[in-house]
């Protein structure tokens, strides 16, 4: 997997489904048109502000409460190109790996990184390096299986191998 | 094959499932599936499935589809969803379907035999976990890995870690399952059990009816549970024996299995408990909120919609009337139950009361379509999620409780403690 290299957006611990995508919205079911909600009630701006390629990063359980699949597609097809957090809720990190959706696990993570940082992270490697500061700091990379899966695009690209469909 | 060291109950499943001697905590394996059920969000299912191009399901016996949330449709729309659904389930030969008139799939799916021990049952929707009230590993998953299933029968997962969660005493009058498991989340916070598997036992646990047991296990995923077991006993098999759908197998945890942690509980002394707005974990003891003025009760949901619930309900509310100030609103989790509870007179009794009776199903837990609250409003239920929003407004306040506490709260048009409607 390449280095993934963006802007960094902070949030804070317990960012649940309900504040990355409203449960209002939960009947589109299109994944395209999902980012047009990303965020909105409780961070209205983010989507103006930030653009495709850039990093979030987030303290601890980002995408608890609902299981909305809808929360990790917005984040995906509005073209983040990474989440980073202390710990992930579990079935938003599922989420997120079935749809490719590259994520790392990095406790104190924001204690390293402000607001609009440059930083790239290598999943493969566990290494994350904050440009704007020069520091570097290493985490548990993710299995290789759900590296794996991540590298194919998710589940279903990969299913579609394993099914011998293309 | 030589000595394998102890054993979870999880990691005995999971390595069964993945056809492995042993699996531990932290492996990623891949597991065939015994069960999978979705409800009406099969939509999104079959759209993730349709991307993937396979014409047949792997299995439509080990697919179940069950309509609860919304029934009867309450738009357009979801009528919309709901008949493309039945071609679908028609043109896959999904016999396992269950339309409007049956109740919500967490109920079903135990009812009707497909929750077993030992299985692997995976749904779409997170309170799946009900189902480890049987033993199952049961747990909630994406649309995406549901359509993945569909098409190979096979789950990726990571064995999850286990709590051990050990409660001693005997129940006091008056004080439920649910008032037990709202303890344990209120002590190990809503991330609690993130990733891991929960494990209850101890003689509070066993001595409760299957039931009660689905209360504990449905209520666990609020501490974050992938999967939440009570340990199968006799009582899980005089229920599962004569209506198991397929094989089932009585596992247990090997004495010396590791856990995570441990976290004992004494509930002799317990009262009544309910989870205070917003969250599932702000848990208060009765004698600290009683007295707040309420404007709806609901009694109902997969987490506490069943006989024995109605009947406590009926008992506190037997010849007295509703407050005035309040609806209270009846959900029965199931057909079944609701005609059982029917030629019990309980619903009888309830209705007297001026309770309304909702068609069985999710009603207004989610919020979607039947006794929604305006801004301002609060209420008390025997639901499993007081999130903002989660029953309309949300400007609205909920308070999570028992049947018996929602009832003795509707007498009295605010928060009761129903222990003084209970003296023999
Ligand atoms: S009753 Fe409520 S919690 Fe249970 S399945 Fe329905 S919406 Fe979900």
């Amino acid at each position: 997997m390449e280095l993934i290299k963006g802007r960094a957006w902070i949030f804070p611990d317990d960012v649940n489904t309900d504040v990355i995508y409203p449960g209002r919205y939960m009947s589109i079911t299109d994944a395209e048109e999902t980012p047009k909600y990303l965020f909105e009630t409780v961070y209205p701006d983010f989507r103006s502000k930030a653009k495709p390629g850039d990093i979030i990063v987030a303290g601890k359980y980002f995408g608890c409460g609902s299981s909305r699949e809808q929360a990790a597609t917005a984040i995906r097809y509005f073209g983040i190109a990474c989440v980073v957090a202390y710990s992930f809720a579990r079935i938003f990190y599922r989420n997120a790996i079935n749809l490719g959706l590259p994520i790392a696990v990095v406790p104190g993570i924001r204690e390293h990184v402000e607001e609009g940082d440059e930083i790239t992270v290598d999943l493969a490697q566990g290494k994350l390096k904050n440009l704007t500061t020069g520091k570097g700091l290493s985490f548990e990379p993710l299995p290789r299986f759900i590296l794996d899966l991540i590298n194919q695009g998710g589940l279903i690209p990969a299913t579609r191998k394993k099914l011998g469909l293309g | 094959m030589g000595m394998t060291s102890p054993l979870t109950l999880t990691e005995k499943i999971l390595a069964k499932k993945a056809g492995k001697d042993e699996v531990r905590a932290g492996e990623i394996v891949s597991a065939k599936v015994d069960v999978a059920m979705s409800h009406e969000n099969a939509r999104m299912v079959k759209k993730s499935f349709e991307k993937i191009g396979v014409e047949k399901v792997w299995d439509p016996d080990r697919i179940v589809i069950i309509f609860d949330h919304r029934v009867p449709a309450e738009s357009e729309r979801t009528a919309l969803g709901q008949k493309e659904l039945r071609e679908f389930v028609k043109a896959q030969g999904i016999k396992n379907f269950y339309d409007i008139n049956v109740g919500v799939c967490h109920q079903v799916l135990v009812e009707e035999g497909f929750s077993r021990p030992g299985i692997l049952l995976v749904g779409t929707d997170s309170h799946t976990t009900t189902g480890g009230a049987l033993g199952a590993f049961a747990t909630g998953i994406g649309a995406t890995e549901m359509a993945a299933v569909w098409a190979t029968g096979e789950l990726w997962l990571c064995v999850p870690e286990t709590l051990k969660i050990v409660v001693n005493g005997k129940l006091p009058k008056g004080v439920y399952a649910k008032d037990i498991v709202l303890k344990v989340i209120g002590t190990i916070g809503a991330d609690g059990a993130d990733y891991k598997a929960m494990e209850y036992s101890g003689e509070a646990i066993s001595g409760l009816s299957v039931a009660s047991r689905m209360v504990i296990s449905n209520l666990s995923m609020e501490a974050g549970a992938k999967v939440a077991f009570v340990v199968p006993d006799k009582v899980t098999e005089d229920y599962v024996k004569d209506r198991a759908k397929g094989p089932y197998e009585m596992l247990a945890s090997d004495p010396d299995a590791r856990y995570a942690s441990e976290h004992t509980f004494d509930v002799s002394d317990l009262e009544p408990q309910l989870a205070c707005p917003h969250q599932v974990d702000n848990v208060k003891g009765i004698s600290e909120v009683a007295g707040k003025k309420i404007d709806q009760a609901v009694i109902g949901s997969c987490t506490n919609g069943r006989l024995e619930d109605l009947r406590e309900a009926a008992r506190v509310l037997k010849g007295r009337k509703v407050d005035p100030g309040v609806r209270l609103l009846v959900v029965p989790a199931s057909w079944k139950i609701f005609k059982e509870a029917l030629s019990e007179g309980i619903i009888e009794t309830l209705v007297d009361t001026g309770a309304v009776l909702v068609n069985a199903g999710c009603g207004p837990c989610l919020g979607a379509h039947q006794g929604c609250l305006a801004p301002g409003e609060v209420a008390v239920t025997s639901t499993n999620r007081n999130f903002q929003g989660r029953m309309g407004s949300a400007e609205a306040f909920l308070y999570l409780a028992s049947p018996a506490t929602v009832a003795a709260s509707a007498i009295e048009g605010k928060i009761a403690d129903p222990r003084r409607y209970l003296e023999a």
